[in-house]
This record gives structure tokens, sequence and C-alpha cells, in this order.
């Protein structure tokens, strides 16, 4: 017997998945355990939410990505800049990103683009402060070596500073993408798909069911992972020179 | 896409009037909003969070400084910390409701499992930071490893331990707000559980949730104010304005 406040929560799902009418098996029907065979059966069922998700984390982190290294050279050799977009970058990642998704709503609508602007805020943060370090990390005797070379300060940056900042700038990456995997479950609450939909709307919403709940979450983790592996890949093969120690 | 500035106005002021003042819950009787609704589920959040922060802090801080000062389980410390930011919320409250059950103990769980990874990470890294020569310098002084664990590494280590509870403490708040997925009431209901509220009530869930988040933000930001030793507060302002 399920608690009520369980039961009031799928009055919002169909049962869709669970009619034996459309093929559901008896493991489907019984709910008791993971239905590994059913679930390879329906493949399908998976990869249009997988794709959005992929979608909504990409876009979202090049997005972030691109404000953020603008940020960071307006406020490169401006330093007073720096606390002031730190702060207001801050409050956006404080914010929850579900409350986020639903604030931009009556600005932006229901949909896909809600939850990129939503996700993009988020990324702000993280991704600008280690372009920041990065920067700021650049040892003082690499910076005199390339002013001896006669280079300007814009050669400096671009030939010098952002190069050693690397390993930095995609640990920041990384950690934004991991989180953005995460957080882009709850995109489903803006309308926009993703992996939240086979959590919440086939899992949840769906009588508790307990395959895709554990698709869902399984696609996403995995998802995080490979993200993580491609960075470290990345990082490798950009700046053999040096490995720096993320957290 | 874009609507026009006059509809998003009436929006957010129907969820200030939804916060305020009670009216009449969509398609069932009785009222729904107005502040004693308001109040009733925010300090349902408040409680949940505040308790499952410090049971993520009494357990993480210890294992961090213990690891720390022993300069043992690095790559643990580090693992901890990046599985803590792959996992979903939705996805271990859904895992939760699934597998184990609903209610307050649950959620509490649950939330003090997503608090722990930044914790226990910035805790071991703080430690790791500080100094061996203060280390040194305090066995010198004939400190035994529990003297220099509580007055030289701990208050020391204390802003980069502080800013790992601020992220468990985003963690923690935000989850919350989807504690009515597994049965326990808190700002969320207006958003999870919206049929009857409406998109006044919505918003405002959300507009409350924010708020409640950057005012957990502040109190942490204030009590790491408090609790960093004066003379790194000194430091740090220093190295700030040579930056």
């Amino acid at each position: 017997m399920l608690p009520d406040a369980v039961l009031v929560l799928a009055q919002g799902g169909d049962g869709f998945v669970r009619d034996p009418s459309e093929g559901a098996t008896s493991c489907v029907a019984e709910n008791d355990t993971v239905c590994i065979g059913w679930a390879f059966d329906n493949f399908d069922r998976w990869v249009t939410p997988t794709l959005e998700h992929l979608l909504l984390v990409s876009v979202s982190v090049a997005a972030g990505f691109l404000i953020a290294f603008g940020l960071a050279l307006l406020s490169h050799g401006r330093r007073w800049l720096v606390p002031t977009f730190v702060g207001v970058t801050g409050v956006l990642y404080t914010i929850p990103s579900i409350a986020l998704f639903l604030i931009l709503l009556p600005i932006t609508g229901r949909g896909t683009v809600t939850a990129i602007i939503a996700l993009t805020l988020y990324n702000l943060q993280i991704i600008y402060r280690n372009i920041v370090t990065g920067l700021a990390n650049v040892p003082e005797a690499s910076r005199d070596a390339g002013r001896g070379m006669g280079m300007t300060g814009r050669q400096l940056l671009w030939r010098v500073e952002l190069p050693l900042a690397v390993p930095e700038i995609i640990a920041g990456l990384r950690i934004a993408t991991v989180s953005t995997v995460a957080i882009a479950t709850l995109a489903i609450f803006a309308g926009a798909g993703g992996l939240g939909e086979v959590i919440y709307t086939q899992g949840l919403q769906n009588d508790v069911f307990k395959t895709a709940i554990v698709v869902g979450s399984g696609i996403a983790i995995a998802m995080a992972v490979a993200f993580d592996a491609f960075y470290l890949t990345g990082q490798r093969v950009i700046s053999p020179w040096r490995t720096v120690r993320t957290v | 896409m874009t609507l026009p500035a006059a509809d998003v106005i009436d929006s957010f002021s129907g969820a200030v009037e939804f916060i305020f003042e009670p009216r009449d819950a969509i398609g069932v009787r009785g009222q729904v909003g107005g502040l004693e609704q308001v109040w009733d589920l925010m300090w349902t959040q408040i409680w949940i969070s505040a308790l499952a922060l410090a049971v993520a802090v009494a357990i993480a801080v210890p294992v961090g400084l213990y690891f720390g000062h022993r300069g043992a389980g690095e790559l643990l410390a580090v693992a901890i910390g990046n599985a803590g930011r792959a996992v979903p919320e939705l996805a271990l409250i859904a895992l939760m409701v699934a597998f184990v059950g609903i209610g307050v103990l649950n959620v509490t769980i649950a939330l003090v499992i997503l608090g722990i990874p930044p914790i226990l990470t910035n805790t071991f890294v703080g430690v790791r930071q500080v100094d061996r020569g203060a280390v040194e310098a305090a066995r010198g002084m004939g400190m035994t490893e529990l003297e220099v664990i509580r007055s030289v590494e701990l208050p020391l280590a204390v802003p980069t331990i502080m800013s790992g509870v601020r992220t468990g403490a985003i963690n923690i708040v935000a989850t919350a707000t989807i504690a009515p997925l597994a049965g326990v009431e808190t700002l969320g209901d207006f958003i999870i559980n919206n049929a009857n509220y409406g998109d006044d009530g919505l918003l405002a869930g959300a507009i409350l949730v924010a708020l409640l988040a950057l005012a957990f933000e502040v109190a942490l930001a204030g009590l790491q104010r408090l609790l960093t030793p004066r003379g790194l507060a000194l430091e740090r302002e220093a190295a700030r304005s040579t930056a």
C-alpha cells in the first residue's frame, strides 16, 4: 500500500508503461525489482531524453564558458571588478536551480530555452572563478620572460598567461559540467525534458516505477562520469607539460 | 517566447499577493497561500535543512580533520567530493522513494548524504593546506596531536571548511525543495504539488526558495567571519588588496 503523498503524485502519471495491454511484462506490472530485460527491450524509450539531456548540458556549459571567459578578460587588469563578478555570479549560484527555472518561466516561457538560460547562469560562478584563479597563479617569472621578449599586454595574455592557466580552466569546466549533468535532471520542472523526464514523469509520477527511476539515474551518473573522463583526457592532451590536482 | 513586460509584472505581483493573502484553492475546497501557510512550509524547510547540515558537519568535519591530519586517504576524499557532485538530487530522492521509503527521517538522511561530500573534501584540503611550519612549531611547544588539530589545524582551515559548508548548505536547501516528492511538505509543495496552487503559487514558491537559500548563505557567511581567526582574516585582507 502506497503512502498518500505518493498516490497524489501518481495521479499525474497515466500509467502508460505499466498497462499490460501495451505490452508491459509481469515484472513491470508487479514493480518489485528493476526489470533489466524490459529496460533493454525498450531501449528506444531512453534515447530521446538522453539526447535532450546532452543538449541541455553542452549548450549551457558552452554558453557559460563564453560568458565567463568574457567576464574574465574584462576583469583582467581591472582587479576591482573581480569581487563584483564573483559576488553577482555567487548569488546566481546560491539560488536553487529549480527556483531559478521557475522564476524565469514568466519571462522566457516553458521549455528548453528557459532551462538553458538557468543552467548557464548557474555555471558562471564555477567557470569564472577558475579562469581568474588560473590567471592569478601564472608565475611572475613567466610574465617577466614574456615582457623581456618584447610582448605587448595582449600578446602576454594570449601566449603566456592563458596557456599556463589551461589546467585550472579545464578543472573549472569539469566541475561545472559534472554539476550541470546532475542539475539538468530538474529541467523537467521547466518543461524542458531530459533525463528528469525518465526519473520523474516515467518513474515517480508513474506510480513510482522503479525501473525508470534506476535507468534515468544510472544514465545521468554514467554521463557525468563520461564527461569527467573526457576532460581528464583533454587536459592531458592540451597541456602535457603540466598536471594539476583538482578537487 | 518572450511575453510582454506587463504580463511579467502581473505574474510577479500575483506571486507576491499569493504569499501575503490567502485565496481559494483551485479544484478543491479550502484556502491556500497567505503568510500562515507560507511560514508553515518554510519552517519545515528551515529546520530539516539546518538539522541535515548540522549532522553533515558533525560527520564530515571530524573525518576530514582526521584524514587531513594523518595525510592519508587523499584519493578517497577527492573521489567522495567528485561523486557527490555527480549524483543528481532528483535521482537520490527518487531512489529513496522507490527503495527505502518516504518521510522525514528518509529525507533527512538523503539531505545529509548530499551535504557531506563538499564539507569532507574541503575539510581535508583545508587541513592539508595548513603551513607545515605552524604544525611543527605547535609540536615543538609540546602540544599533543589532538591539541595540534584543535588549536592549529582547525582554526587555520576554517575559511576552506566553511566554503565547503556553504556549498553543502546550497545542496541541502535545494534538495529540501523537492522533499514533497518524498512526502515532506516544504516550500517545494507550491512547486511539486502545484495543482491546487496555480501559477501564482508556483512562482511564489520559487521566489521564497530563492530567498531562503540566500538567507542561509548570508547566515553562514556571517558565521564564517565569526569563526575565522583574526590573524588569518588580516592576512587575507592584505593578500586581497595586493592581488
